[in-house]
């Protein structure tokens, strides 16, 4: 393979749109401009392709109604809505929150900030692999707890966690479970009654439709308050002129995922599996990061002792391969990302980690070629490295 | 985000090893915070008359520590101590905000490493004594 032939896999920090996606939405831009509150012929065909694109949202989570999906500007807003959202709305039943401590920073964050407004919130700690502790969540729901946050799986370790538990424990206190699906939903099936979940974080760009648009699935009662305010849109819970091109876009996307997430599930398994044995087994005091199965589709983590995670990216990226040293949101802070602390990882070891993701364009051939480069790129910096152990050294 | 010329020295680091029989060793950093080096310095008349590093760390670890052998070798020590975290990375064209505190070691490596030697030095005349 070429150097001038680029390879991505950090599809969790962005992905391409579907070209079927950008067909879908292009009317939406040029011709079908009309707002979907305007009465005239303009204002209602925007409004049918809205209420189409809330269908197939619906669909892809086997949501009880259309009417359950709230359109958002993405997934940060909808976690801010459904945490923000509920405890407001519910104060006069109690004021603590149960969250993770994985979670992403649009979870963490809002949790933090209803803490100065006299909430309590407890982050559960999570295993080795990143599983939730069940046990802890048991003992610390109690009557003042109205929300539980946790995410479907953890971008960044790909971990899936058991959502169906999770429900029947929170459930039998009576609290909300709010789940974050935006690094799972179009990789995994997702079944919102099924699984008994209250609140649902969707992304279209996470399923390859555009930035710029997201959802919240809120079960039909669940008493939330909207977070932004103004003309009532989004049945008064989300107000603003709807992005219809984006909404159309996110409709599309999902209609996609349902059809084609069996078959291409399956493809990426088969790819992330081979890459994760390539990355490893040739290669001493290397490690993988999160669970071996139970993880997302995608999603290939792994660390390397004695390196540092930058330094193999920017080698990575020399010979043309896009990856991340975990969250892309983290890496303006230099410090070890708080999910690879939380699994117990060491801040050396967490500084050593790299994370592959996977999506729909990625091959076989491209899975190869970087299994074949990644020895010397960890050789070479093991040589600088003053903390590689003299076996290592030739 | 990195200039041309970090990258260049991230890509070919000049200097990178050990001195076996070093005069003067300084370690900065630590794994913990995700950059560490090593500094090795040969003395004489002196001069620093070769100087090699080890890191662990960043692009910018990699490329300050490759940068601050080329600017001190052949140098006396009173000048090569006068080289400070700046010059390192004025003469990378610059760093990165973020990069400038915690990856910029390489200065306070060879200052580390000069003192070292100073400290051996003045050991190995009160031996004699």
């Amino acid at each position: 393979m070429s150097k001038a032939k680029r390879i991505y896999m950090d599809h969790t920090a962005g992905r391409p749109v579907d070209p079927r996606v950008i067909e879908a939405m292009l009317p939406y831009m040029k011709s079908l401009y009309g707002n979907p509150s305007s009465v005239h012929s303009f204002g209602q065909e925007a409004r049918q392709a809205m209420e189409e694109a809330r269908t197939k949202v619906a669909e892809l989570i086997n949501a009880e109604s259309k009417e359950s999906i709230i359109f958002t500007s993405g997934a940060t807003e909808s976690n801010n809505m459904a945490i923000k959202g509920v405890a407001h709305r519910n104060r006069d039943r109690g004021t603590h929150i149960i969250t993770s401590s994985i979670e992403h920073m649009s979870v963490l964050n809002p949790c933090k900030f209803l803490m100065k407004r006299g909430f309590k919130v407890t982050f559960l700690p999570v295993d080795q692999y990143g599983f939730v502790d069940l046990k802890r969540l048991e003992e610390e729901l109690n009557n003042e707890t109205i929300l539980v946050s946790i995410t479907y799986a953890n971008g960044e370790i790909g971990t899936v966690q058991p959502i169906k538990e999770i429900s029947q424990i929170v459930h039998s206190k009576n609290a909300y479970l709010h789940v974050d699906a935006t690094a799972a939903n179009g990789q995994v099936s997702i079944d919102v009654k099924n699984e008994g979940i209250d609140l649902l974080t969707i992304s279209s760009n996470d399923m390859y439709g555009p930035k710029g648009a997201g959802g919240l699935y809120i079960k039909k009662g669940t008493r939330i308050e909207p977070i932004i305010h103004g003309g009532g849109q989004e049945r008064g819970l989300r107000s603003g002129t709807e992005n219809l091109p984006s909404i159309v876009g996110l409709g599309k996307a999902a209609e996609i995922a349902k059809k084609e997430m069996p078959i291409e599930r399956k493809r990426l398994k088969k790819l992330r599996d081979k890459l994760i044995k390539g990355l490893l087994d040739p290669i001493p005091y290397s490690f993988l990061n999160g669970h071996l199965t139970k993880r997302l589709p995608n999603n290939v983590a792994v660390r390397y002792s004695f390196i540092e995670g930058e330094s193999i990216l920017l080698s990575l990226d020399m010979m043309g391969v896009a990856a991340s040293s975990g969250s892309a949101c983290t890496a303006k802070t230099l410090e070890p990302s708080h999910v690879l602390r939380a699994i117990g990882l060491k801040h050396e070891e967490a500084h050593g980690s790299l994370l592959f993701t996977l999506g729909k364009q990625n091959t076989e051939e491209e899975v190869d070629y970087v299994i074949s480069i990644m020895p010397d790129i960890v050789k070479r910096l093991r040589a600088m490295s003053p903390l590689t152990p003299k076996e290592l050294k030739e | 985000m990195y200039s041309e010329k970090v990258m260049e020295h991230f890509r070919n680091p000049r200097n990178m090893g050990e001195i076996p029989d070093a005069d003067g060793i300084g370690t900065v950093g630590n794994p913990v915070c995700g950059d560490m080096m090593t500094i090795y310095i040969k003395v004489k008349d002196n001069r620093l008359i070769d100087i090699k590093f080890k890191t662990f760390g960043c692009g910018a670890a990699i490329a300050t520590s490759s940068m601050i052998t080329e600017l001190a070798k052949g140098k006396t020590l009173e000048e090569a101590m006068k080289i400070n975290r700046g010059d390192v990375a004025d003469a990378l064209d610059g760093l990165p905000t973020v990069k400038m505190h915690c990856s910029n070691l390489a200065a306070d490596g060879l200052r580390v490493a000069i003192e070292d030697y100073y400290r051996k030095q003045k050991a190995d005349k009160e031996m004699k004594k």
